[in-house]
């Protein structure tokens, strides 16, 4: 056991930092910064920004165009990133179907999406939930049917992130109605500009449109935009459930919440005082800051557990969810933290354009829409009860 | 950084368990905290399994390891529900007289300590002080070939088995200041020292003690003088750490329990473990045990770190979330065991015990919340 970063991840902490202080666009690291809401161009700019650097895709080996970074070192990364206020990397491309088509893709289906992934000339969205179908994924009813050379797929899926401007969709389909459902689903890839495909925006509650329903009409794919056997999709949803795990733990966003709150709790006041010295605000920051330190070290553990071979099993969900707890407790203060401040919110400034004028201060506008938008992280990516259940069984043997 | 142990530190681990499992099983435990004369033969054992010596330095007689290995043996100490006064004695003394300079009038307990014949107990808190170290009125005036030692110390842990005291008074300053505070080593049997021992409710052992116009040579002074609010602080930090560890063990320990008896207690007709509502429950003991698990490991690098600031966020981010985590998984283990977690019968109970005594020594949830808040 050695419990200190090494020299050698420490230089490399330095040279990521460096290179963000140089590179990152001071546009969009003041957007990310004042919780607004980042456009494609922001993603897409900062994104070419780093594969041109040669770290667009920090988790793949070189010989597939990425940095060939392991876990410790991508943990720093994220760190690192976080910390300067650059954009999170959209995973739908780099984390979750590059590994897929890495692991099950075709040698053509390779070179064709991995280069675009990486420098994000295709943006990628997930098709996975549908109205039926939420935590009981498998249950999915959106149907391919096999027609010569090509599936005709027709259904719906939803909340579908980003899927405006999205350019392909990865998408779970049923191939097969008889039989167990895990059994019958296929992992294909939809051109979204195919005919048959409409997005349609779903507002949420901070007035933003990050997700959307996804209607497929009749949609004709080639057979070959299947990616591994048809009828075996859900192994490979499985597997990506199982890929890249240590993502799910928000350690950057919880870090860059707790940054914003201490700032926020030392230029406001109360009775005179700055608030982060009362002792009651103080406890509660205190409190989550000592969470966030734990939650930190326990994905310093599963690195080290991941990079020495033992297998990960119920660690996973657990980090799910302290992490989207810490998030939500970060945002709830913080919204707090602006007193009556945070009642205004005028939506079309969360936009970075945005011309006009706030109540308070602009950093505030955005402070309430945050804490109402994260009450999604303990509901995505399989709830905080699914987890649980995930937890126990395994605990239970059941 | 690297979490997984190497050979020796498996070694040690394995060494622990196994004396543990074949000597301490549950009656032992219970036999032993009915019986406080038991004590030395387990303490002999310690001996001669070289863990009393764990933290001494290799040119006093000991192993010369650090808080990776002190965490490792607490853990399973932890697990067995063990109340050997280790703590005081083999972490917080070792790490005081280990101040002592080479040569030093006291650096022969270290080796004594290492070999069993020394046990050594921390007289730092007082009546009036809750946790805060400097809160203290304990005087050590000075007097022609020495100082007289008049005051009162309050739960010294262990204090009634103790061959020698380490006590830190007052000889300079205003109560509260953390300079003008000496430590000395106090034979616990010296004229003017009286000590009355208590049992704690988690079957460990406390005492009050009193000194009444002590006469103490200046040999007895362990380190300079009015300097001992550092080495104090320092010492029990390293305590905090092992303690810290401890409650991981036994926070395992009740996870494990629970979950067996999930999987075993029939009601309505299935496992009770079967019911949503225990399962969500076992699953949140488990978080929170793990979450501890992360900051015992935090509190061990941190223990002897160099910078004070470091050690001491370290340490109180971990005891504060060790006291939270370790109140949790107590009370929830014993409202999952139903009825039954009432008893003394099971070893539930005497976890929860140990688990909330841990949180009310050497500072609660609270008092680290404020520490770490102060240097927030």
């Amino acid at each position: 056991m050695d419990l200190t970063e090494s020299t050698e991840m420490r230089e490399f902490r330095l040279t990521v930092k460096a290179f963000l202080a140089e590179h990152l666009p001071p546009d969009i690291r003041d957007a990310v910064l004042s919780y607004q809401h980042l456009g494609r161009d922001h993603y897409v700019r900062w994104q070419k920004i780093l594969a041109a650097r040669g770290w667009g895709a920090p988790g793949w080996p070189i010989d597939q165009g990425g940095a060939g970074w392991n876990a410790e070192q991508r943990s720093i990364f994220d760190d690192e990133c976080y910390k300067a206020g650059a954009p999170r990397q959209i995973p739908f491309g780099l984390s979750m179907v590059g590994p897929v088509l890495m692991k099950f893709g075709t040698p053509a289906q390779r070179s064709r999406f991995l280069p675009r992934i990486i420098t994000m000339d295709d943006w990628w969205c997930q098709g996975y939930s549908e109205p039926g179908a939420g935590s009981d994924l498998a249950s999915l009813k959106t149907s391919a049917r096999r027609d010569g050379d090509h599936y005709v797929i027709t259904g719906q899926k939803t909340w579908t992130t980003l899927a405006q401007y999205a350019d392909w969709m990865f998408c779970l389909v049923r191939t097969r109605a008889e039989g167990k459902p895990q059994e019958g689903i296929s992992f294909v890839l939809i051109d979204m500009r195919s005919p048959g495909v409409r997005v349609r925006p779903i507002r949420t509650l901070d007035l933003g449109a990050d997700v959307n329903e996804v209607f497929l009409d009749e949609v004709r794919i080639p057979v070959e935009n299947r990616v591994g056997e048809e009828h075996r999709g859900w192994g490979i949803a499985k597997y990506l459930l199982g890929h890249e795990r240590t993502n799910i733990a928000g350690i950057g966003m919880c870090k860059r919440l707790l940054a914003g709150l201490k700032e926020q709790a030392r230029r406001q006041t109360k009775g005179g005082r700055p608030l982060l010295e009362d002792g009651r605000f103080r406890d509660r920051v205190v409190k989550l800051e000592i969470d966030l330190l734990s939650h930190e070290w326990s994905l310093m553990r599963l690195i080290s557990a991941e990079q020495s071979g033992r297998p990960i099993g119920i660690e996973a969900s657990m980090l799910k969810i302290r992490g989207s707890e810490i998030q939500q407790e970060l945002a709830e203060l913080l919204m707090e933290s602006a007193g009556p401040y945070a009642l205004p919110f005028v939506a079309e400034a969360l936009d970075p354009a945005f011309p006009g004028e706030t109540a308070g201060e602009r950093v505030q506008n955005g402070l309430a829409a945050l804490y109402f938008d994260l009450r999604k992280v303990s509901i995505y990516g399989g709830t905080n009860e699914v987890q649980r259940n995930i937890i126990a069984k395994s605990l239970l043997g059941i | 950084m690297d979490f997984e142990y190497n050979d020796e530190q498996r070694m040690l681990a394995d060494t622990v368990a196994r004396w543990l499992e074949s000597d301490y099983s549950f009656e032992h435990f219970r036999r032993r905290i009915a019986d406080v004369r038991l004590l030395e033969a387990d303490w002999g054992r310690l001996g001669e399994l070289g863990l009393l010596g764990l933290n001494v330095p290799e040119a006093d007689g000991g192993l010369g390891a650090g808080p990776v290995e002190t965490l490792i043996v607490m853990q399973a100490f932890g697990r067995a529900l063990a109340v050997e006064p280790f703590v005081s004695t083999a972490v917080a003394g070792v790490s005081l007289l280990d101040h002592d300079s080479a040569g030093g009038q006291h650096r022969g307990l270290l080796g004594e300590i290492a070999g069993g014949s020394c046990r050594v107990a921390l007289a730092a808190l007082e009546p009036e002080s809750r946790y805060d170290l400097a809160r203290i009125c304990t005087e050590a005036a000075a007097v022609d070939g020495g100082f007289l030692l008049s005051g009162r110390k309050a739960v010294v842990l262990d204090g009634d088995g103790a061959g020698r005291l380490i006590v830190s008074a007052r000889t300079a300053g205003p109560i509260g200041s953390t300079t003008g505070i000496s430590l000395f080593v106090i034979d616990g049997t010296a004229p003017g020292v009286s000590v009355r021992g208590f049992p704690t409710i988690d079957g460990k052992r406390a005492a009050e003690i009193s000194f009444d116009r002590v006469s103490v040579a200046p040999t007895a002074l362990l380190g300079p003088v009015g300097a001992g609010y550092e080495l104090l602080e320092c010492a029990v930090d390293r305590a905090i750490a092992a303690l810290c560890a401890e409650a991981v063990g036994a926070m395992e320990k009740l996870v494990e329990l629970t979950a067996e008896h999930l999987r075993t207690r029939k009601q309505f007709g299935r496992p009770i473990g079967q019911f949503q509502a225990l399962q969500h429950r076992i699953a949140d003991m488990a978080v929170a045990a793990e979450q501890a698990r992360s900051m015992a490991l935090l509190a061990a690098a941190r223990a002897a770190d160099s910078d004070p600031i470091e050690r001491r966020r370290a340490i109180s981010a971990a005891k504060a979330m060790v006291g939270r985590s370790g109140r949790f998984v107590g009370q929830q283990a014993v409202q999952l065991h139903g009825g039954m977690g009432m008893t003394d019968e099971l070893p539930v109970g005497y976890y929860f015990k140990r688990l909330t005594c841990i949180d009310l020594t050497w500072g609660n949830v609270e008092h680290h919340v404020e520490r770490y808040g102060d240097l927030l």
